[in-house]
């Protein structure tokens, strides 16, 4: 990427307070309260289904605002037409129109606001500078690959230098290696220009890499609104526990462990990276079956009947059918209330006492 | 040698596949086409005269058969005034029925309902409006407003415009449906993204709802010459192409020469005359639009 001088822009604070969302009887979006703060990268993470692109739509102003409200900066926006937000969008889709050129498409905004020629021009060149698109602009969509209709997509939503942009989950039409690059170049540039941006993805890879905030939500709920270090290292809820990570977290019912056998609303959590083979470890599990995968190898272990997935590292050897005991480090340690969907911090110097040497 | 054969048969099986459809399309389009253009430099056979060579006799005739000229002359006004006008409420109709709103489904059909009737029953239907004394049109004239009556269909100066809103009123409908279908497969997210761009209803309509039907539209267009110098039935019940030929149009022209005055020869000529311009119309229409139609 070239270091073009694209003028920057004063990002805006977005806060949702207690916005709702209701489609006949269900509530796709329900009591969200999210705070934005002005100029930084805020994901949308959550499994199909959660709400999320349903927030981004209705920031954007796609979507009416059922219950609650929305503020841009220092304005509420709920009854505010799209085009009066004062910011830029891009689409799952691309959305790109298919009968103008890359040009036309990239500066489709500025002509609609009647920005003069020379100011066109002037911007459309630094934008296709920083997007090397230099060489397409006469093009059409369909004559484009995907990675570079995806720019094409980012050059219309900055050209505009709008103080707010939204993406829609921009990446997931792309191969896994240009996923990657992207999301680099778009972090970048999201630094770069100062804009606030709000992208909603499934992918918790790319929300824990980009973002500055992750909000994770579940079934129209909000699960947790942390820093991808504090989703990862503090998950507040079983729900955030199981999401972030791969493989996921084990979490372990109380009840299946010895010293602990009475705290049925308890959940233990481990990540899997976290467990080592320690013959006078608390844990003692079968191991079902074995995947090595080179750097490390994969162990899928039960407890009483319980699931639970292990990583080790590349020289450590288990069998199939093997019985063997797991410890872990008191820092590895979260433990979960099933009733109250919480974290419960307070339980921890208790348990790690009784399961951590 | 053997794959010679194998290639002979491969042949003789693809001609025989061809066979049925192309004797249709032979017998009833390539060869009538053909003698047409033939006996259109033959005069009349009647009785025991044969039909003999008369060179372009006939066409010269027909550049100078007032009658013709005036077909033309209204043929061309019926295609001005029916063909942009029924485009563009079908425009208008399509995008209306696209929009969520209630009794839609009863609109699209309503919109559609002319389309479906047989010709007959609406020009019945509409003969009853122009009526004049007693038709729906002259009863709203004489009770709203006092006026006296009026004969849409008897008189020369409206003859043709009657026939041209009847015209109108059955294949907007008609046109409505392609539009439709096209608005249906355009993405909603295009005009999200052009909503935030800043771009009103205005804008979005022509910058991007228009120019992506273009497709539509050069098929609708072409459809719509076509039938423009097709119409004969409407004009058979309503006016008979009267009075004083105010409201034929060409083919009905050729219809009267050729079967009701059994003037063969001159009416093969007449044929001729139409088929080259709506040739002329089509090779014209696809290059005009190509440069401006955007196909996927």
């Amino acid at each position: 990427m070239t270091n073009a001088p694209l003028t920057t822009v004063d990002g805006r604070a977005i806060t949702l307070q207690s916005v709702s969302k209701i489609w006949g009887d269900s509530r796709a979006v329900d009591d969200l309260s999210i705070e934005v703060p002005a100029g930084t990268f805020t994901a949308l993470l959550g499994p199909s289904g959660c709400g999320k692109s349903t927030t981004l739509r209705m920031i954007a102003g796609l979507e009416s605002v059922d219950e609650g409200r929305i503020r841009i900066g220092d304005e509420e926006v709920n009854e505010r037409a799209p085009s009066k937000r004062d910011l830029s969008m891009v689409f799952q889709s691309y959305a790109l129109f298919p009968h103008l050129s890359v040009a036309e498409n990239i500066v489709f905004g500025l002509k609609v606001r009647r920005v003069s020629r020379a100011d066109r021009d002037a911007r459309l060149n630094r934008v296709a500078d920083l997007l090397g698109l230099s060489a397409l602009l006469e093009r059409k969509p369909a004559q484009l690959s995907g990675g570079q209709q995806q720019r094409v997509a980012l050059g219309r939503a900055i050209i505009g230098e709008k103080p707010v942009c939204l993406m829609d989950e921009p990446l997931s039409n792309l191969d896994a290696k240009l996923r990657q690059e992207m999301r680099t170049e778009i972090r970048a540039l999201q630094q770069q220009l100062g804009f606030t941006m709000v992208y909603v993805t499934h992918d918790q890879v790319e929300a824990i890499t980009m973002a500055d905030q992750v909000v994770l939500l579940n079934k129209g709920r909000l699960e947790q609104a942390a820093t991808p270090r504090d989703l990862y290292e503090r998950p507040a809820t079983p729900f955030s526990a199981r999401f972030v990570g791969t493989p996921p977290m084990n979490l372990i019912p109380a009840s299946a462990l010895k010293p602990l056998a009475q705290a049925d609303t308890l959940l233990i959590g481990v990540r899997p990276e976290a467990l080592i083979l320690d013959p006078k470890g608390p844990i003692t599990a079968k191991v079902k079956t074995v995947e090595y995968h080179g750097a490390d190898t994969l162990a899928e272990c039960s407890i009483n009947s319980e699931p639970m997935q292990v990583r080790l590292s590349g020289g450590s050897v288990v069998t199939a059918g093997d019985t063997v005991s797991f410890g872990f480090a008191a820092e590895a340690l979260h433990v979960f209330d099933v009733m109250q969907n919480c974290r419960r911090d307070d339980l921890l110097p208790e348990i790690g006492a009784m399961l951590c040497s | 040698m053997m794959r010679r054969m194998a290639l002979k048969r491969e042949w003789i099986h693809g001609w025989l596949l061809l066979l049925p459809a192309m004797v249709f399309l032979f017998a009833f389009t390539h060869i009538p086409a053909i003698t047409t253009f033939i006996n259109s430099f033959y005069s009349t056979p009647r009785g025991k005269r044969a039909a003999k060579f008369i060179g372009t006799a006939n066409y010269e005739r027909m550049f100078d058969d007032p009658v013709f000229w005036q077909v033309l002359w209204n043929n061309i006004w019926f295609a001005v005034g029916t063909i942009p006008l029924s485009i563009g409420l079908a425009i208008v109709m399509a995008l209306w029925v696209n929009e969520k709103m209630i009794g839609r489904s009863f609109l699209r059909m309503a919109f559609f309902t002319p389309t479906v009737l047989p010709l007959i029953a609406v020009a019945n239907i509409w003969m009853f409006f122009y009526t004049p004394g007693f038709g729906l049109f002259d009863q709203l004239r004489s009770g709203l407003f006092g006026l006296p009556s009026t004969n849409y269909l008897g008189s020369p100066d409206t003859a043709l415009n009657a026939i041209i809103v009847v015209t109108v009123w059955k294949e907007a409908g008609f046109f409505m449906i392609f539009y439709l279908a096209a608005l249906q497969a355009m993405p909603v997210s295009l005009k999200e993204a052009a909503q935030i761009e800043g771009a009103n209803r205005w804008t979005i309509f022509w910058r991007i709802t228009f120019p992506m039907l273009m497709p539509t539209t050069l098929f609708v267009t072409v459809n719509a010459v076509i039938n423009s110098f097709r119409l004969v039935d409407h004009i058979f019940i309503l006016t008979d192409g009267g009075p004083d030929n105010a409201s034929a149009l060409l083919l009905f022209y050729i219809y009267e020469t050729a079967f009701r005055f059994w003037e063969t020869g001159y009416g093969a000529t007449l044929t001729v005359a139409l088929l080259a311009l709506l040739s002329l119309l089509a090779i014209g229409q696809f290059f005009f639009f190509d440069k401006k139609v955007h196909y996927k």
